[in-house]
Order: C-alpha cells, then sequence, then structure tokens
C-alpha cells in the first residue's frame, strides 16, 4: 500500500428494491490527485458518493480512510475526517446571507465570531480564485456563485477530500475554466478531489486518474491523460450503443412562431425579468436557446405555453396573434410543449400512462361531444410506448413508476404524435441516458423534417450544437443574437451565456433561401 | 377622556396582549423550524385548566403555572410525534390536537366551574413604578407580564444574533440541505414544537390564574387562532408580533370602552374592530412582498423524512 493513499474504497455494495446502485465497487484515491468518477446517470456514481460522505450506508464492503478501516456516520463525521462535498444541488439556504451559510456547516467554536469569519472567506475565496461576498443574501447570487459558497465552505474545513458531483453542470464555459483553476490548485496544495461527471472532455483536461462505472459495476481504471475521450465513452456504454450522431442541418421556411417585444415581470420575486424579449421560429427548423439555468427560461417557456401572461407584446403563429390565448387554446392551435419538470408538470405522478396521455391530447380526436373515448385514448398511449420504446409494465402503470429516461420518451412522443406546428422543448434529454437521449433528438428531428418549427431551451450545449439549426442564448431575462450554429464558436455561445452581448433586441438578418 | 380613562385602557392594552404575545412567539419559533402547529387553541385550553386545577389544588400559583407550562408541554409533545416522528399532515394534525384539546379541558375542568380564586397580585417594581402614569401602564402588573416580555426580548434575541436562531431558520427554509451539513433536523423541529407548547401553556395560566382567576369552558374565546393569524401578519418577526399583540389588546379594550359612552354603533361592528384594525396595520408593514418572502420560512407544513 502506498503511503499517499488517502481513501480506498473495496467491495462496496449497495442495492436497492428492484436495482444494484453499487456492485463490488473498488475505488483509490491518492493525496493531490484529481480523480474522476465517470458514468451515466444512474449508473450509480452518487450512490457512491453518498456512501463515501456518510448519507447512506453500504449493505457490504469497507472503506479506507489513510489505511485505516471506518465507518463513517453522517456526513458530520465525514468532515470531522477531512472529508468535504459538493451536492449537484446545492445545500444552501437561500435567504441567509454567505457567511451565515458557512458558519452554519461549521463547528460552532470556528463560528462564533461572524466578522472573523467573514475576513476568512473573503481570504480564502481570493486565494483560490473565486471572489465571494460574505454578506450578501444566498438568493440573489447566480448559480456558479453559489457554487463558490458551497466548495469554500468546504474549503474552511482543512479538508483532505473533496468530492464534487457534476460541478460543472450549471456553469457557463468560462465558468467551468476558473473552476478547473481552482481545483488544479487545491490539488497542488495536496488535497484530493472526486470529480464525478458524464461529460469526457472535461475529464480529460482535468483529471489524472479516473474509474468508470457501468449499471453499478467498475468497468475500467485508467488515467485520462493517456485514454481518449472514444475508450472513454466505450468504457461508460458498454459496447452496443452507438456514441454520437450527426444530424444534417435545416434552413427552415416561412417565420412559424413570432414573439415580439415580450415583456414581463414575475410575481415570484425570485423570478427573471423578461425584457423586450424577441424571438422568431421558422417552419422545418430547429432553434436552440442555451443558457444557464435561472436566467429567464421558465418564464420565457411560461409566456409560450400561456401558463403566465406577459405585461406587453405580442406572439403570433402562423400570423394568428395568440398571446392571449389559454394554454387549452394555443394546443389546439398546433402548439405542443414538453416542459422541465416531467413529473408534476409533463405527467401526473399517480394517473397512468393512459390518463397522462390524454390530458395534452384531448383535442386530437380522443374525446366525442364531450365523452372521452377511453379505447382511442388506450391505443394512443400503446402506440406512444412502442414507437418511442418506452420501457413500463403496460400503459396502465403509474407515471412516477417509470425511469426519468423512459418518462421522458413518453412525454416526448405524447407530444410529437399530435403533429404540432410549433414545438417547446425544456432541457429535452436531461438526466436520461444516452441511448433514450438518441431516439429523442431524431424524434426531434425527424419532426422538424416534417416542417413543424421547434425551440429547445436547454443547459446541454452539446446538444444544441447537435440539434439546432440557429443558436442564441438567453441571459438575465434577455436574448443573445441568434445566429446559423454553425457560425457560432463555443466561445462565442458562452460570452453569451454570460450576458456579454450588446443588442438587447436581436433581429437577425434574414437568411434567403434557395 | 380624562388621564385616569387613558391610563386604564393602555394598562388594559398590556394585559389584553399579553397572552397573544406569548402564543404567537411560540409558535412563530415553532414555524420557523418549519412546523405548522394548529393546535394552539386546544393547547392553551389545557394549560388553562390545569393551571388553574393545580392552583386551586396546592395553593400556590408558582407551582399551577409550572404545571401548565408541562401540561402545554406534553400536548406539543403529542403533536410532535404524530407530525414530526410520523410525519403526518401538519394542518389536520393540528386541527386534531385543538379538537382534543377543547374537549379534554371541558371534561377535566368540569368540576371546578364557577370556582372562585385568588389570582395573581400585582407585583410594582420599585421607583419605576411611581413614574406618573408610565408608572401605572408599564411597572404595575402581574408577574407573568414581565414574563412575556423577557421572553420577547430571548426570542428576538435568538434570532438576530444567536447560532441556535440560525439553525432553526435553516430547518424550516431547507430540511434536507441542513440535514446534509449535520444539522439534526427532527430534533431541533421538536424543540421548536415543545417550546411552542411550553409558551402556549404559560398563556393558558396567564388566562386562567391572572386575566380572568377562574376556569369555564372554553375562556380562551379564540386567542390561539388570533395568535395563529398574528404570526403570519407579523412577517414572522417578534417585534411586529409585540406590535401587533397590543395593538390588538388597545383595540379590544377600545370597543368595551365605547360601548359605555353614547357611541351609536352596532356592537357587532364595533366588535369587529381589534381584527380589522390588527390585520389592516400588519398588512400594510408587510406589503413588501420580498421582504415578506424572505422571513417566511419555505418549508412551512412540509415534513421532513430522513433518509435511510
Amino acid at each position: 500500500m502506498s503511503s499517499s493513499e488517502r481513501l480506498h474504497l473495496q467491495g462496496i455494495t449497495k442495492a436497492y428494491p428492484g436495482c444494484i446502485a453499487n456492485d463490488a465497487v473498488e475505488l483509490r484515491v491518492n493525496s493531490g490527485e484529481i480523480h474522476a468518477l465517470l458514468g451515466e446517470n444512474g449508473a450509480g456514481k452518487s450512490t457512491l458518493m453518498k456512501i463515501i460522505y456518510g448519507v447512506i450506508a453500504p449493505d457490504a464492503g469497507q472503506l479506507l480512510w489513510h489505511g485505516q478501516p471506518q465507518v463513517i456516520s453522517g456526513p458530520s463525521h465525514a468532515r470531522q475526517l477531512g472529508i468535504g462535498m459538493v451536492f449537484q444541488h446545492f445545500s444552501l439556504f437561500e435567504t441567509l446571507t454567505v457567511a451565515e451559510n458557512i458558519a452554519l456547516g461549521l463547528p460552532a467554536d470556528q463560528a462564533k465570531d461572524m466578522a472573523a469569519l467573514e475576513a476568512r472567506i473573503r481570504e480564502v475565496s481570493e486565494h483560490y480564485g473565486m471572489a465571494l461576498d460574505p454578506k450578501r443574501l444566498v438568493y440573489t447570487l447566480s448559480v456558479g456563485e453559489q457554487q463558490r459558497v458551497e466548495i469554500v465552505r468546504c474549503l474552511l474545513q482543512d479538508i483532505e477530500l473533496l468530492i464534487l458531483d457534476e460541478p460543472t453542470s450549471v456553469l457557463t464555459p468560462q465558468e467551468v475554466q476558473q473552476l478547473f483553476r481552482t481545483l488544479k490548485t487545491l490539488a497542488s496544495e495536496g488535497c484530493s478531489i472526486l470529480f464525478i461527471s458524464h461529460k469526457l472532455d472535461e475529464v480529460v483536461e482535468l483529471c489524472n486518474a479516473a474509474t468508470v462505472l457501468r449499471h453499478g459495476q467498475v468497468t475500467g481504471h485508467c488515467n485520462p491523460q493517456h485514454t481518449t475521450s472514444g475508450e472513454l465513452a466505450r468504457m461508460m456504454v458498454g459496447d452496443d450503443t452507438p456514441l454520437s450522431e450527426n444530424y444534417s442541418k435545416a434552413q427552415g421556411t416561412r417565420v412559424a412562431l413570432d414573439a415580439k417585444d415580450l415583456c414581463y415581470q414575475p410575481e415570484d420575486p425570485f423570478g427573471v425579468r423578461l425584457e423586450q424579449l424577441a424571438l422568431q421560429v421558422k417552419a422545418g427548423e430547429i432553434l436552440g436557446i442555451a443558457g444557464v439555468a435561472g436566467n429567464g427560461q421558465d418564464e420565457l417557456m411560461g409566456l409560450l405555453s400561456g401558463e403566465e401572461r406577459q405585461d406587453s407584446g405580442s406572439i403570433q403563429l402562423n400570423g394568428t396573434a395568440i398571446e392571449h390565448l389559454s394554454p387549452d387554446q394555443r394546443r389546439q392551435l398546433g402548439f405542443a410543449f414538453v416542459p422541465e419538470e416531467r413529473l408534476g408538470r409533463g405527467a401526473v405522478p399517480d394517473m397512468s400512462l393512459v390518463d397522462n396521455a390524454l390530458l395534452s391530447a384531448s383535442h386530437t380526436g380522443l374525446k366525442r361531444k364531450g365523452w372521452i373515448r377511453y379505447p382511442a385514448v388506450r391505443q394512443f398511449a400503446r402506440h406512444i410506448i412502442d414507437r418511442y420504446n418506452v420501457k413500463c409494465a403496460d400503459e396502465d402503470a403509474q407515471a412516477k413508476s417509470l425511469s426519468g429516461g423512459n418518462l421522458q420518451k413518453f412525454i416526448i412522443g405524447r407530444e410529437i404524435e399530435q403533429q404540432p406546428k410549433f414545438l417547446v422543448c425544456s432541457h429535452p434529454t436531461w438526466g436520461v441516458d444516452i441511448g433514450a437521449a438518441i431516439l429523442i433528438r431524431h424524434s426531434l428531428i425527424h419532426l422538424r423534417d416534417q416542417g413543424a418549427a421547434i425551440l429547445v431551451i436547454s443547459e446541454d450545449i452539446d446538444e444544441l450544437y447537435q440539434i439546432s439549426d440557429r443558436i442564441g442564448a438567453i441571459c438575465d431575462g434577455r436574448l443573445s443574437p441568434i445566429a446559423p450554429t454553425q457560425s457560432v464558436s463555443i466561445e462565442q455561445l458562452g460570452q453569451w451565456m454570460a450576458g456579454q452581448f450588446s443588442d438587447p433586441q436581436p433581429q437577425q438578418p434574414e437568411v434567403s433561401h434557395a | 377622556m380624562d388621564i385616569d380613562l387613558i391610563t386604564n385602557i393602555l394598562y388594559a392594552t398590556i394585559r389584553t396582549g399579553t397572552p397573544l404575545i406569548l402564543i404567537a412567539l411560540g409558535e412563530m419559533v415553532c414555524e420557523k423550524s418549519g412546523v405548522l402547529n394548529l393546535g394552539q387553541e386546544g393547547m392553551l385550553l389545557v394549560g388553562a385548566v390545569i393551571g388553574f386545577i393545580a392552583a386551586t389544588v396546592t395553593g400556590n400559583l408558582f407551582i399551577a403555572v409550572w404545571f401548565a407550562i408541562f401540561a402545554g408541554m406534553l400536548m406539543a409533545l403529542l403533536f410532535g410525534f404524530l407530525a414530526i416522528s410520523l410525519a403526518s399532515n401538519q394542518v389536520a394534525t393540528g386541527l386534531a390536537l385543538t379538537i382534543f384539546g377543547t374537549g379534554l379541558s371541558a371534561f377535566l375542568g368540569s368540576n371546578y366551574v364557577g370556582i372562585g380564586l385568588d389570582g395573581m397580585q400585582p407585583l410594582a417594581i420599585p421607583l419605576l413604578s411611581d413614574l406618573p402614569v408610565i408608572g401605572k401602564v408599564l411597572f404595575q402588573h402581574d408577574p407573568l407580564v414581565y414574563v412575556a416580555l423577557t421572553l420577547f426580548a430571548l426570542v428576538f434575541w435568538l434570532f438576530k444574533y444567536s447560532r441556535l436562531g440560525l439553525k432553526i431558520r435553516a430547518v424550516g427554509e431547507n430540511p434536507e440541505a441542513a440535514n446534509a451539513i449535520g444539522i439534526n433536523v427532527q430534533l431541533l423541529r421538536y424543540a421548536a414544537v415543545l417550546f411552542g407548547g411550553a409558551m402556549t401553556g404559560l398563556a393558558g395560566a396567564y388566562l386562567s390564574l391572572a386575566y380572568t382567576p377562574m376556569w369555564s369552558e372554553g375562556m380562551s374565546a379564540g386567542r390561539g387562532w388570533i395568535a395563529l393569524a398574528l404570526v403570519v401578519f407579523a412577517s414572522w418577526k417578534a417585534e411586529r408580533i409585540l406590535l401587533g399583540a397590543y395593538l390588538f389588546g388597545f383595540a379590544s379594550i377600545l370597543h368595551l370602552v365605547l360601548q359605555g359612552t353614547r357611541f351609536e354603533v352596532p356592537p357587532n361592528i364595533m366588535a369587529m374592530l381589534p381584527y380589522v384594525a390588527t390585520i389592516v396595520v400588519l398588512v400594510w408593514l408587510s406589503s413588501d412582498a420580498v421582504k415578506t418572502r424572505l422571513s417566511a420560512p419555505k418549508s412551512i407544513g412540509r415534513p421532513y423524512r430522513p433518509m435511510s
């Protein structure tokens, strides 16, 4: 055993009813190492992290910390040992200040003197290049800044192992670079880092060791510096799944959806104000809107679906003004929506797939004189399940019993099968495995080729580059210029996502088409 | 109106406001931790009847007050077990507690209706009580009035300066996150609920031992509900609870005084005055939606189940 070995997991196993999240997992992390834990959604990465951090207890196996077997009884025990963790969903309190949030995570004796603590926060955050104002209320911070609060909270406690659960998923490309600089500084000072991700290029750029998980089992240990992304991907997804797809780009024909001068002041004080937003989506194209979560995507989606009413501005579909119509009326005109929240917005968790199919498609001939035609609805649900390869018990299964990816396939299928003229998708493949994501993208492209106008709002930049014909970004309620995808570099898009564009009311030059 | 009348009105205002302050402060701590306890009225009645029985049996008011506090805490413990440990619906559980407490207090107190008791005597603070007007209004009360003001200062300090207050707010805003950083959510919620029970039990003792030293069925007259509303209208701020409670007390006394004059307003309308006045003032104070949302506990009413 090498003297620099810090963490060693042996045969860690954790089973949940119906699935084995971790199956005899082996993992070694040395001091000063940036170790990647790679795997698809559902591969068991998060479960393993929670076991290391003491949130859940393993069924079998042991954990060696500095060569000594340890049973970690809970997060506070983990922190005593020197293990810190930044969750994907932050454990922050929005209505408290940065300093108060950090104070809560520290032992009482270190948090007594708030002035001294604030000084330490400034010192540590500046040392690692993550400027933070300790007095600000957390809800006023951007997501990237909130992540800094989490990291600084860990750093104030002399940690030896920092676990980061998909830290880059909420950051702009520039913020990612800043985070990587911070992590490299930390590692050079001897701190070990366990970096959970499914983004291969980031792992190759940052990490000097990697463990790959698939279906709860370790499928490989390697050094990403000496391994290609392709080899890593193969370990992640197995042999039978295609890795990526290339789609042709389309030009679109006439303008289908035309939104002008949308202004909206949400009632929710934590919401984002939309200012003079203008947006055109052509029939036969996919328009992609990138952006970090919480920059007005939800509000834009709400205005387009009709759940929220704009303060001023107009929305037209094929020349018909629809801004005053309810969501239901909009659907009858050929709108369809795939919201971000699958359970609760996209589908009713406790209802069967049959009933969920009826919910948004009732105007497509599933009713007659106000009565529901159940045989037709059932057939429709079955059709979606077959066509979109939805894995479920049968069409009477409750929506909540499906995995995220399968439910998403069902929802996308339900919307696409209505042959909409205009489809808005929010985060269509978020938390979905590669196979399902490819099917969903295929379906969207297919719908586009049939002449529908599609708007995709997503945080996944790679995906937007793959499927969008034109691309833009939203930041702080303002829309960047929108340009054909091939002509926008990733640096350019990153700047747009960070709000670096001058014209708040973009009108891209008309693309003349042959 | 002469100066004596004004002095008397203000004196009675303080007395009337005191039970509301106690209940509302206790409920505020409870709600800050994310637990909504609608059982205040029931706990109040049980506190009042137990305090009264203890006073009649032992003849010692000091012991009786402790009995009332303990009774309130027992009721709160029952609520806590259901709503915290068993994660039952807080609204339904709280309503059940009120119904249970109302019935239980009537049953326990049935032999004590109409019995007289020498209530708590005013305790004049030396020197201060000799001040003109102020002395009479503020410093010639029974001990529980001073206790209530001390508890107000304590709760105010708790949320303004203490780490414990910060932890309670954290638990009430995001119990999952609080658990993740090592705060014992359930323990803290139990503590908050028990504190609320103790405060309401004390308010019950104030009613049956000091305010009107006697027991009659349903003598709380809806004060538990008023205090609940007060917490919300006061935007979960201790100083506004104090203000609202005294405002309510003042308006209640005012309408009694005005009834004695030739003021030609139907008494039913007059009886609404305290409610209307309190609500109007506190709604006006809390009209800033952002600030109100910042002080409202985000996870209120949401049971927390620790992960296994």
